[in-house]
């Protein structure tokens, strides 16, 4: 049998570079570094955006300038300066693409870098995917389809083009401007995002997918993401991402709206996989997201996500169970390694009577990393018979890392049932052992046992994500056992 | 004037006045605890610790910081605030005053008596200079504030190989001499190598006066030393509370905090475990029946700094009409506190719809091999519980007495001393409202 200790595996985890680590050669069309009402005015002619539009965007800048950056995340890091980067940076485009074909070479190495390739994806998975390569969508496929059944799927650029009443309506309606820092930031510069609509009674025929990538060194992304599921329908949202190895930090602060009108479903299923800095703790992205979905009556929005990347993560995504029976979910797995940090979690506002949510959330820390969960239960006076049930697990990996849990839970409602349950643990010896006399490697079974641990979240992910997030725990954990 | 304003600069005037003895140490300490108060204040719900408890109502106040002379107080007063059927020493202070007619003290086997005389004499200048102001978190400007004014409280010094014959009950009166009164209380309990003692400690306001009293206990658990600390808190809802208890435990050692709140207006429990050694047990329980506009928040802390120790919480709500609860447990293990185990339990019933609970179970680990969880609930009586028993015949009122009764009863139930169990019973079935039909 082979002699594969502990320490090789930590010795191979530890050299194991960032596969998705490439650095892809477009020519970009790049903005000079700094922020000011001129850059935010820029990007928005850039994007011959109406007036309307430029208007909204200069009046988030004038609320982000009043706002100072929130200190309360339980992570430590040097704080981007937000006049050091560029805000806005798009491949270079031939016009309007109709086929892959037009697509650039270069390009479409990329995905295929990625596994992505998307003339595969397009014939196996039957996945429609907004592809962003920094900020700007170059390829939509099956809009044909999607179009027969009235959905609308394109960037938001192109939506605030051509369905503009829906974009007014809905767009900061759920993440204000003023929401947070970061909300605000996003809402001045936002380059590009997908925009989704599915009318009254639509079931999506098949999962909607975007890739949001990091590509130019640099410059942040700054992606609006808004969906709209409109009584009756169903829609199933992927988003996954991978960013190339880069020295400097880069700041993401995206921002996804969720509205799920009267017995509408969405499930929103999110892998991550940013570069989380190598083994120093230097370079990774920062990642600061905002995302927050409405329910109105017996709707239900299911979030789900696997965060392995990224050198600092903050994220919660939220749930506003306004209407009555309507359902919140969240299934998280959240991995750092390192010099990892993750903030991340989620807030369910129970409004709402009958109002149902789930939070399952599993964090594994290793290396010098650092995991927290941070999530809110508030149940308003008004929301009668309300029901939640939290469980947040860690587990921790080698003595270095650190696990933490911040649950805050707010009930106002004597009807409310609540059950919150945490456990921390680490990888049992017995079960090493045991996986070890079967003839399962170390490094094998720990993997073994961490997809077990993560079993309850990976199964809500939508099969093309299952198989490439199981992956990605095998490729981000650090065994460091006992 | 502004509450802070007054203390700070009536802080001269204290130290002038004070017929005890200047003693170097203790000025230094004061001086330095009157620049950490200036400069942090008191907090606000911007602060974390404190989102959920807000000081306002407290600090409009015009409290007299020094109140007059003792008003009499006799036995008659006080004696329904005592636990009388049990041998015990008692320490009663009157608006902050010993008064040694009420009060039993003692030197011979261990030392329980005030304060301010362990600070006036030489004998005991060592423990005063080994232990005072060690372990108060210096972040917590109430704290702080307290140890500026340092002065007067108990003072139990508990020598090696000492099992305390009876109990120590430590209560703290307010007469309503003057309108509106500050008190600032400070015990001093070290407790030394395989000893043992329970103590009782209690504030009752006499009057329908407003007193705020923040209160803080520091207590030193030595090698192998068994502490059992109670908290007793149902004053009038004039009352409020600001209790601060530093603990900080040797290797072997078990201490345990139970916190009974029935009653005030502002109540806010800080309770820090912190451990200095291996295999230590420390076991937090707590229990809140609340109404009318009352509001407990107990907030905990448990810091685990070495391998092998234990933390048992476990703290029970009940809240009625518009009363708020706090829960804030904080455990932190250490990176070298390997092997521990610490277990954190919140369990709440909210009777009616104004009422509110915020409960935060937080978990901070930095180790591996250690066996953490929290758990909390918050939920109603089992309806079919409640048929059942209805449908024996037992009134709804009585039954959902009884098993509001039993919810809280797991906290009953780990008092060691009979007569306070009886008490604590008592006070329960009182607050519920209802007779038990039963002895307790």
């Amino acid at each position: 049998m082979g002699k594969f200790t502990e320490d090789d595996l930590k010795k191979e985890l530890e050299t194991k570079e960032y596969e998705y680590g490439f650095y892809t050669d477009i020519e970009s069309d790049k903005f000079p570094i700094g922020l000011n009402e001129d850059v935010v005015i820029a990007i928005s002619k850039k994007k011959n955006e109406p007036a309307w539009m430029t208007e909204w965007r200069l009046d988030a800048f004038r609320i982000w300038k009043e706002m100072t950056e929130p200190e309360w995340a339980n992570v430590r890091y040097e704080k981007p300066s937000f006049q050091d980067i560029s805000y806005y940076s798009a491949p270079i485009q031939k016009p309007k693409l109709n086929s892959l074909d037009e697509v650039d070479p270069e390009l479409l190495k990329t995905f295929e870098k990625l596994g992505i390739s998307i003339g595969e994806q397009k014939r196996l998975s039957n996945v429609a995917m907004d592809i962003v390569i920094d900020s700007v969508s170059v390829a939509t496929t099956f809009k044909k389809t999607l179009n027969e059944r009235g959905i609308i799927f394109c960037p938001i650029s192109e939506a605030i083009q051509e369905h503009p009443e829906l974009v007014k309506k809905y767009l900061g309606s759920i993440v204000p401007k003023t929401d947070n820092f970061y909300a605000a930031l996003n809402s001045a510069v936002f380059s590009d995002g997908s925009f989704c609509y599915i009318p009254k009674g639509v079931t999506c025929p098949m999962e909607l997918s975007t890739y949001f990538r990091i590509n130019e060194g640099g410059t942040g992304q700054f992606e609006r993401t808004l969906l709209i599921a409109d009584e009756g329908s169903y829609v199933s949202y992927l988003e996954g991402c991978t960013a190339p190895a880069r020295d400097e930090n880069q700041l993401h602060a995206a921002v996804v709206e969720l509205i799920a009108l009267d017995d509408a479903e969405i499930k929103y299923s999110t892998v991550q996989n940013w570069f989380p800095g190598d083994k120093e703790g230097k370079g990774g992205v920062y990642n600061f997201v905002t995302k927050r979905g409405l329910c109105e009556k017996n709707a239900k929005i299911s979030w789900t996500q696997v965060e392995t990347g990224s050198a600092i993560t903050w994220k919660y995504p939220s749930c506003i169970l306004k209407g009555d029976n309507s359902v919140g979910e969240f299934y998280s797995i959240a991995v750092t390694n390192n010099f990892q940090q993750a903030d991340t979690g989620t807030k369910m506002i129970h409004l709402g009577n009958n109002t149902k949510s789930t939070i399952i959330s599993k964090g594994i820390s290793a290396g010098h990393s650092h995991n927290s969960y941070r999530g809110l239960v508030q149940i308003s006076p008004r929301a009668n018979n309300a029901r939640n049930f939290s469980q947040c697990d860690s587990l921790l990996m080698g003595d270095k890392c650190g696990a933490h849990t911040f649950p805050y839970i707010e009930v106002k409602n004597k009807s409310a049932q609540i059950e919150h349950e945490a456990t921390t643990s680490k990888i049992g010896e017995d079960q090493l052992f045991y996986c070890n006399q079967r003839g399962i490697n170390t490094e094998k079974a720990i993997a073994l046992i961490v997809n077990g641990f993560g079993k309850e979240v990976l199964n809500k992910l939508p099969m093309e994500f299952a198989v490439e997030a199981q992956k990605l725990l095998e490729i981000s954990l650090e065994g460091s056992v006992g | 004037m502004e509450l802070k304003e007054k203390l700070v600069s009536s802080f001269l005037a204290f130290e002038n006045k004070g017929n005890i003895d200047l003693d170097s140490t203790v000025h230094a300490i004061r001086l330095n605890a009157i620049h950490n108060f200036e400069t942090a204040g008191f907090p606000t719900k911007k602060d974390e610790e404190w989102k959920y408890t807000s000081l306002n109502p407290l600090l409009k106040n015009d409290y007299s910081l020094f109140p007059n002379a003792e008003k009499s107080v006799g036995f008659k007063n006080v004696e329904a605030y005592l636990i009388n059927d049990i041998e015990s020493y008692t320490l009663i202070f009157v608006d902050g005053v010993f008064n040694s007619f009420l009060s039993e003290t003692t030197h011979e086997d261990c030392d329980v008596c005030v304060l301010s005389s362990a600070l006036a004499r030489p004998k005991y200048k060592m423990v005063v200079d080994n232990y005072l102001n060690k372990i108060a978190n210096k972040n917590n400007s109430l704290a702080e504030l307290n140890t500026a004014f340092v002065k007067e409280g108990a003072f139990i010094n508990i020598p090696k190989n000492t099992i305390v014959s009876k109990p120590i009950q430590i209560i703290n009166f307010s007469t309503g001499s003057e309108k509106e009164v500050l008190l600032q209380p400070r015990n001093l309990v070290v407790v030394g190598e395989n000893s043992h003692v329970q103590i009782i400690e209690r504030h009752q306001n006499l009057s329908k006066n407003t007193t705020l009293t923040n209160s803080v206990t520091e207590i030193f658990v030595h090698k192998r030393a068994i502490v059992d600390y109670y908290k007793i808190q149902n004053d009038t809802n004039e009352s409020s509370l600001i209790d601060s208890t530093f603990i900080s435990q040797k290797q072997q050692s078990v201490a345990t905090v139970n916190t009974f709140s029935f009653g005030g207006k502002i109540t806010r429990n800080n309770l820090e475990f912190y451990h200095e050694g291996e295999n230590i047990t420390s076991n937090l329980n707590g229990i809140s029946i609340l109404n009318e506009k009352q509001h407990v928040d107990n907030h905990t802390l448990v810091d685990h700094k070495s391998p092998n120790c234990e933390s048992h919480e476990l703290y029970k709500g009940i809240y009625a009409d518009k009363s708020v609860g706090v829960f804030n447990g904080k455990v932190i293990v250490r990176q070298a506190a390997q092997k521990t185990n610490a277990f954190q339990q919140n369990n709440s019933i909210l009777i009616d719809d104004g009422a509110t609970i915020n409960s935060k179970p937080q978990l901070e680990i930095f180790a591996d091999d250690v066996k953490c969880s929290h758990g909390c609930t918050i939920g109603q009586l089992d309806e079919s519980a409640l048929f059942y028993m209805q449908s024996r015949g037992i009134p709804v009122k009585e039954a959902k007495a009884l098993l509001l009764y039993a919810f809280g009863n797991d906290v009953v139930e780990k008092i060691k001393i009979p007569q306070l169990k009886s008490l604590i019973s008592k006070l329960i079935a009182k607050k519920l409202n209802v007779q038990l039909g039963f002895e307790l």
